[in-house]
């Protein structure tokens, strides 16, 4: 899912206000800081278990949860909306008969989620009945009461309305100052409040931060028609408010007098940017199609990442799971056994739910199995894909990759993309030095469209600012620019990576899978790379 | 509790309306009872029903807004949503567009409710998943698919006096069957409002002549081709597409829509002479709701006709400040055509691409809604009037605007309920740019 469809969804930027049923109930600022009390949470929880294995469950789950949102929404000198979302309640998944069940309640009482736990009991045999193979559940050590929080050093729940709309007023008045004809901009924030327990002994609390501050400037030449728009160049992150806080020592200034942003971000100097450079889109030479070295941006390619490495080797994809809606894998098993090349002998690729900053970072996945880092891609090489328990051994594994997620209490946890990142070039190499040897390129950055097939083979992306490259310099601004490319030659053209202090993270906030849909939040890490001789189209149309 | 009727939601709205103290109150109660099934790998993977209700309240001080829901009813509840709403609002940064309530509207009833859909049952899904499931294992093909149903009821009042209350229904089902080897892949869809009539043993068939066909595809060269998009592949682009047929951004000068110089293409012939298109909530094959999100009563209205661009959609706000009449904003979206089904047009095409769906559509540049996405699920090709042999799926990269300028011919329209409820025609489309091939299937 977009992020367009996602404010859709939420009735934001409709006109209407009220937000009836999908992100939670509208609450007070001030209940954004509160939790729930433990003890309460342990109480309901086992009260789900107990009545489940009493109907006859062999396992049980239990995730209580607190699903906080705000969403901070202006354009130019407007405050657009502000909303604060809370969505509290109770999921209960079962295991009856060999067969999945789950039931839900938004009734915080022992005795409601004991009803629910029944209801997915019945759920569980009911679907047994058509069910030709029983769940088979690799086992995970209970680990007793443990608990885990985003290191975060500002809690952005707690940070003053106020102040988050001076932060956004201000980075408008800003991107208008430089030119701008109109600037959209928001802060997202995230706080989920995890209860999970299980019928393995577990009893884990987590609390889960995560931001982002998206903008959209946009440069207007009334007498053409011509308009462009340039996004801001941050990525959503698993940390707090201190994101913000715009620290020199986490900016880099790159190539072509482009500044990129680390751990840190300066929202405002990026809004300036932003509106000189919307300007000069408007007047960019229109790119010629043909073959070019690309020299991509981590806050570019961490969305190839995410489209060419992380959906593929999703394990429900690659079985048929998800066959109708997000598609299959043309990574399927054997290539594993295979030892299918996947890209060229520098390409470490790699998966991970435990980076700091990162969107995908929690202590414990939604079915209790501690997390970890582990190789996808290793030298070119396919040699791992993302499983959860119930997956784990058709990979032959005997332990969950601890992948698995639920965007709600009211929604069944299952396979999630972890953090997939490419490895830093082991060699130093800055962006600069790297576009030094190119002859004939395009560098790339920022997010643009995106679109691949449902196996994950031909895909297509923009991006956000384009430059030629000739002779080893940056020579002038491009537009119309997109990339068509298959993924395993894509992968196989790549030539140079940047070393790690380049290396930054690219992220999701809004990614949907799954039917119902539901979204996840996930980063993919990369310093600048380079890929040889990819297919370059023009993408200017008239309309006559 | 979730589903409530007319006089529940009416004396709970009323009783809310009373608490307020604000310069003016709205209050809206929804609930919903929705139901689903999924299944893959020919099994059913995951079931359930989730319930829930909730009651928005919104009030103004001024130009200062303040809204909080809350999902319980007792008096003390009641009393607690509307002090917060208020003391948000007491809070809140002035709104320099804010719009004060609707005044009290006359709202004619749709028919957007089927008892049938509400009564589905846990047994009625397992029994669309197995009617979709048992027929493709016969064959040796595999079935993915999803059923979503759902009963639901809205409700609002505003301290002007206004109150409206409607229940509704729906029914979405998609099936995409697989051979056994992977190599064919085929797709069916189908929404409805009424349960009664949407039968999976008849629908899954579609999917699994595609899946069957489809194998074996023969390789074309990108370039530009004569197509025939049935209607659920048209729908992707073209509701892409209505999402910009908004006024604000057109006289801002940032949409497809807005005019060289100023102003938006309002009276422009945009399209072809033969493209027609309106909302109409009363439309018996895409109901819906007889208000918008901000309480204006939906009508007929038209937004194509004859090519030439009738309304754009103002909003309260950028109607006031343009000096135009404010537009609902539209429940459904319904594109006229022909008499002819997509066999027919078919038999009618010398040479073409039969494209049942297209996948992963994104905006490539606003300026002209150029789109980029794929095909999937059964590309064919034609000639002389018969599908001669399945083709690999190809990348496209086409606006709507262009392809609505090329049709050659437009055929029946069917519901599609493709995030927005569409009728939408079969069309065949001369030089439909396909950009490369996808081995995807």
């Amino acid at each position: 899912m977009d992020r367009r469809s996602f404010l859709a969804a939420c009735g934001i930027g409709a006109g209407g206000v009220l937000l009836p049923g999908f992100a939670g109930r509208a609450i007070a600022a001030s209940q954004l800081v509160e939790t729930i009390d433990i003890a309460v949470k342990k109480r309901l929880a086992d009260a789900g278990m107990s009545a489940a294995t009493g109907a006859g469950a062999s396992y049980a789950d239990v995730r209580v949860g607190r699903y906080l949102r705000q969403f901070v929404i202006t354009r130019e000198a407007n405050v657009q909306n502000v909303v604060n979302t809370e969505s509290v309640g109770v999921g209960v998944r079962v295991i009856a008969d060999g067969a999945w069940g789950f039931s839900a309640t938004n009734t915080m009482t022992p005795e409601a989620v004991a009803e629910a736990a029944r209801l997915a009991v019945a759920i569980a045999r009911a679907n047994a009945v058509n069910q030709t193979q029983a769940v088979q559940l690799a086992p995970t050590p209970g680990v007793g009461e443990v608990s885990y929080r985003t290191p975060i050093r500002r809690n952005a729940m707690e940070v003053p309305i106020a102040e988050k709309v001076e932060l956004l007023l201000g980075v408008n008045a800003a991107a208008q100052a430089a030119g701008a004809n109109f600037v959209n901009s928001q802060l997202f924030l995230v706080n989920e409040q995890k209860y999970f327990a299980s019928t393995d002994g577990s009893y884990i609390d987590q609390d889960v931060h995560r931001i982002w501050a998206p903008f959209t400037v946009t440069a207007v030449d009334m007498s053409t028609g011509k308009f462009r728009s340039r996004e801001g160049l941050s990525a959503p992150m698993g940390l707090g408010y201190e994101y913000l806080d715009g620290n020199a020592a986490d900016k880099l200034n790159g190539p072509g007098g482009i500044i990129s942003y680390g751990m840190s971000y300066d929202m405002r100097e990026d809004a300036e940017a932003a509106a000189r450079q919307a300007r000069e889109k408007l007047s960019a030479k229109s790119v010629e199609p043909g073959r070019y070295d690309l020299i991509l941006d981590p806050n570019h390619l961490g969305l190839t990442i995410h489209e060419s490495v992380g959906h593929p080797l999703e394990l429900d994809r690659v079985l048929g799971y998800e066959a109708n809606y997000a598609g299959t894998s043309f990574a399927t098993l054997d290539k594993r056994r295979d030892r299918f090349q996947y890209g060229s002998e520098i390409v470490n690729l790699f998966a991970d739910k435990t980076q700091v900053g990162s969107l995908g970072a929690v202590g414990y996945d939604d079915e209790g199995v501690a997390t970890k880092r582990w190789p996808l891609v290793d030298q070119g090489v396919l040699v791992d894909y993302q499983c959860t328990r119930d997956q784990a051994h058709i990979l032959g594994k005997t332990a969950s990759d601890g992948c698995s997620y639920a965007d709600s209490w009211s929604t069944v946890q299952f396979q999630r993309m972890p953090n997939v990142s490419l490895e830093p070039g082991r060699t130093p190499m800055t962006a600069a030095n790297m576009i030094s040897n190119v002859e004939n390129g395009i560098y790339i950055l920022g997010r643009g469209s995106f679109s691949i097939d449902q196996q994950r083979y031909n895909a297509q992306f923009g991006g956000t600012l384009f430059y030629e490259v000739k002779n080893g310099e940056i020579t002038q601004p491009l537009e119309d620019v997109a990339y068509q490319m298959r993924t395993p030659e894509f992968w196989a053209a790549c030539s140079a990576i940047c070393d790690e202090s380049d290396y930054r993270l690219f992220g999701s906030f809004f990614d949907g899978k799954g039917q119902p849909s539901q979204v996840s939040a996930v980063s993919h890490g990369s310093s600048t790379t380079r890929f040889d001789g990819i297919n370059v189209i023009n993408t200017a149309r008239s309309l006559g | 509790m979730s589903m409530m009727t007319e006089a529940e939601a009416k004396a709970i709205l009323d009783k809310v309306i009373a608490l307020s103290t604000a310069d003016e109150c709205t209050a809206t109660l929804t609930g919903s009872v929705e139901g689903n099934i999924r299944f893959a790998l020919n099994n059913v993977s995951t079931s359930g029903v989730i319930s829930n209700t909730d009651l928005g309240v919104q009030v103004a001080f001024g130009r200062r807004v303040g809204t909080a829901s809350i999902n319980e009813f007792s008096d003390e509840a009641l009393e607690r949503v509307v002090r917060r709403a208020e003391d948000l609002a007491r809070l809140a940064p002035e709104n320099p567009e804010f719009m004060p309530a609707v005044e009290r509207q006359t709202y004619r009833p749709t028919r957007t409710f089927s008892q049938a859909t509400a009564d589905i049952t846990p047994q009625q899904r397992a029994e669309v998943a197995r009617a979709s499931i048992e027929p493709c294992k016969a064959q040796n093909l595999i079935a993915a698919g999803f059923l979503q149903d759902g009963q639901s009821f809205f409700a609002s009042a505003n301290s002007n006096g206004n109150f409206g209350y409607q229940t509704s229904t729906e029914a979405d089902y998609t099936c995409t069957v697989r051979t056994e080897d992977g190599r064919g892949s085929g797709w069916v869809a189908k929404n409805v409002q009424d349960i009664s009539n949407f039968n999976a043993s008849e629908d899954i068939e579609i999917a699994m002549r595609k899946a069957a066909a489809s194998a074996d595809a023969q390789a074309l060269e990108p370039g530009k081709y004569t197509v025939i998009l049935e209607p659920a592949a048209a729908a992707g682009l073209i509701s892409f597409m209505f999402n910009f047929f908004n006024a604000r951004p057109a006289d801002e000068g940032r949409s497809f829509m807005s005019r060289a110089g100023g102003g938006n293409k309002i009276g422009e012939q945009v399209f072809d002479p033969r493209v027609n298109v309106y909302s109409d909530p009363a439309d018996p094959n895409v109901p819906a709701l007889p208000w918008d999100g901000d309480g204006l009563p939906r009508d007929r209205i038209s937004w194509v006709e004859d090519g030439k661009v009738t309304n754009l959609i103002y909003g309260r706000y950028w109607a006031q400040r343009q000096g135009k009449t404010p537009t609902a904003g539209p429940g459904n979206v319904i594109m006229t055509g022909g008499t002819k089904s997509t066999s027919d047009l078919v038999r009618e095409t010398e040479r073409g691409i039969l494209v049942s769906r297209t996948w992963y559509i994104r905006m490539v540049d606003p300026q002209t809604v150029l789109l980029t996405g794929l095909t999937r699920d059964g590309t064919f090709y034609i000639e002389n009037g018969e599908l001669r042999y399945p083709v690999k799926n190809f990348r496209f990269n086409e606006s709507p605007v262009i392809m609505l300028n090329n049709i050659d011919e437009l055929g029946r329209p069917v519901r599609v309920g493709d995030g927005q409820t569409m009728m939408i025609p079969p069309m065949r489309l001369r030089d439909f740019t396909f950009t490369s091939l996808s081995d995807a299937v």
